[in-house]
């Protein structure tokens, strides 16, 4: 079983392996790392219905030279609460850590509200705390507006 | 507890406490506002009213407050005479607005905006009303009303009646009295109904809610009946509009099976919704109501911009 998942896919040298993504996500988690952002040398290797014990399927997506920042990691938590990352270093796993959801998630939706202050024009960056934690709720700080759906308002 | 410096944005930013001591300082304001009594208290001090959206009693009760006390004011009344007009961001507004006044009173558009102005003034923010979002110093004159006719804000039954979807006040309203414990009806045309998001708020404070179809039937036993008018601008469909519009009308008949102790308030301007016939009577709330605009605004320049009020 072991061989047959190296096939699908190769271990990478350096870079982050973020697995247990819920099925059908990759997509959306790809679209957070802002593939256009990183250098013609990172190979991206996506899995997509890949059998799990813990989830049933589960998607997995690993970028070569990559470490995720901050405002990644907000973001998987959103979209993919379930996810573990690895930092790999030399073939080696240097790092795992499971995301966890901040008090603040600042730039990374958009208000659902068209008509809140963040959204027309001003200076200022989207901020939303954590109104509830299940199902994880989070409040505009701006206009009070509560989101519960993020994929439809992740920054493009 | 002093709520000098502190910005009024929403509703949500006040505990109960603070609330019970706006309406104390508010009710002593009373005799300041009917010019009874006088106070320089906020003499030397300048309030910046920065309307960027049309407003009358909200915009005039900020200025009378402000003078009442011996204080001046300066006025934006027109967002067209204003920089914002000429593509500056509220945000710059803001900072320089906060250079030459004491306290700003922001009535905007976009909802947020007071929270920005809050954010980046280091001058205490009033939110005189932000699109179709927060106005906490309507709901805490609102509350005033309510405590000045019954002694108290726990234990009684307020039916809201009209647009409960854009209406504001009724949102912050409606928060505030499950703070208080009071029991809450809703009456609306189809598809003005209470926004799910704001009921839900209402049981988690632990208030009771529920939406009644008849309002012959909501008023039976009610304290309170809050009428609200049809928020017309910030209806996206104009035909949604006329659809609704004149669907609901409160008159001595409406209010045949209601106890005698229930009072009509309204934050006006009323557009047909209360029969005038009401004005004369015992029920009528909503001039009081508007009267008391003056006072808790006092009460709010005073403890915003002194810790205190005389």
């Amino acid at each position: 079983m072991g061989t047959v998942r190296e096939l699908k896919i190769q271990p990478i040298r350096n870079g982050t392996v973020i697995d247990h993504i819920p099925n059908g996500r990759a997509l959306d988690v790809l679209r957070i790392l802002g593939l256009r952002a990183l250098g013609s040398d990172s190979t991206v290797s996506v899995a997509i219905r890949v059998r799990s014990d813990k989830l049933g399927y589960k998607d997995i997506v690993k970028v070569e030279n990559m470490e995720l920042t901050a405002r990644h990691l907000d973001a998987l938590c959103l979209i993919a609460p379930s996810a573990t990352i690895s930092i790999i270093r030399d073939f080696k796993v240097r790092d795992k850590r499971v995301v966890d959801l901040p008090a603040a998630v600042t730039g990374i939706l958009t208000c659902p509200n068209p008509s809140c202050i963040s959204n027309v024009g001003e200076p200022i960056e989207s901020e939303f705390e954590v109104a509830r934690r299940r199902p994880v709720t989070l409040r505009c700080v701006y206009c009070e507006r509560q989101v519960v759906d993020f994929l439809h308002h992740l920054r493009g | 507890m002093s709520l000098k410096g502190r910005d009024i944005v929403s509703i949500r930013d006040l505990s109960r406490e603070e609330i019970d001591e706006i309406l104390a300082a508010a009710r002593r304001m009373i005799p300041y506002a009917e010019g009874t009594r006088s106070s320089g208290s906020l003499s030397g001090r300048i309030v910046v009213l920065a309307f960027f959206e049309p407003s009358t009693r909200t915009r005039l009760s900020f200025d009378a407050a402000a003078q009442r006390l011996g204080g001046r004011s300066l006025t934006i009344a027109d967002a067209s005479e204003s920089s914002l007009r000429k593509g500056e961001s509220l945000n710059d507004t803001i900072r320089m607005l906060a250079h030459y006044g004491d306290a700003i009173v922001l009535r905007h558009p976009n909802e947020g905006a007071a929270r920005l102005a809050a954010m980046v003034s280091d001058r205490p923010v009033l939110n005189a009303g932000d699109g179709a979002g927060q106005h906490p110093t309507q709901t805490l004159v609102d509350l005033a009303t309510i405590r000045e006719s019954f002694g108290t804000l726990a234990g009684l039954r307020i039916v809201l009646l009209g647009d409960l979807r854009h209406g504001r006040t009724v949102h912050s309203l409606a928060r505030a009295l499950a703070i208080y414990g009071s029991a809450i009806r809703t009456v609306s045309p189809p598809g003005l109904s209470l926004p799910p998001e704001v009921a839900e708020q209402v049981v988690e404070l632990g208030g009771e809610i529920q939406e009644e179809a008849s309002l012959a039937k909501a008023v039976r036993d009610a304290d309170v009946l809050y009428v609200t008018r049809l928020q017309k601008e910030r209806f996206l469909d104009p035909a949604e509009y006329a659809q609704v519009a004149g669907s609901y009308r409160v008159d001595a008949a409406a209010l045949q099976g209601a106890r005698d102790r229930l009072v009509v308030m309204h934050p006006l301007p009323r557009t047909g919704e209360i029969a005038p016939e009401l004005d004369a009577t015992p029920r009528a709330a909503y001039f009081r109501q508007a009267f008391l605009a003056v006072p808790v605004r006092m009460a709010l320049l005073g403890l915003v911009l002194n810790g205190k009020v005389p």
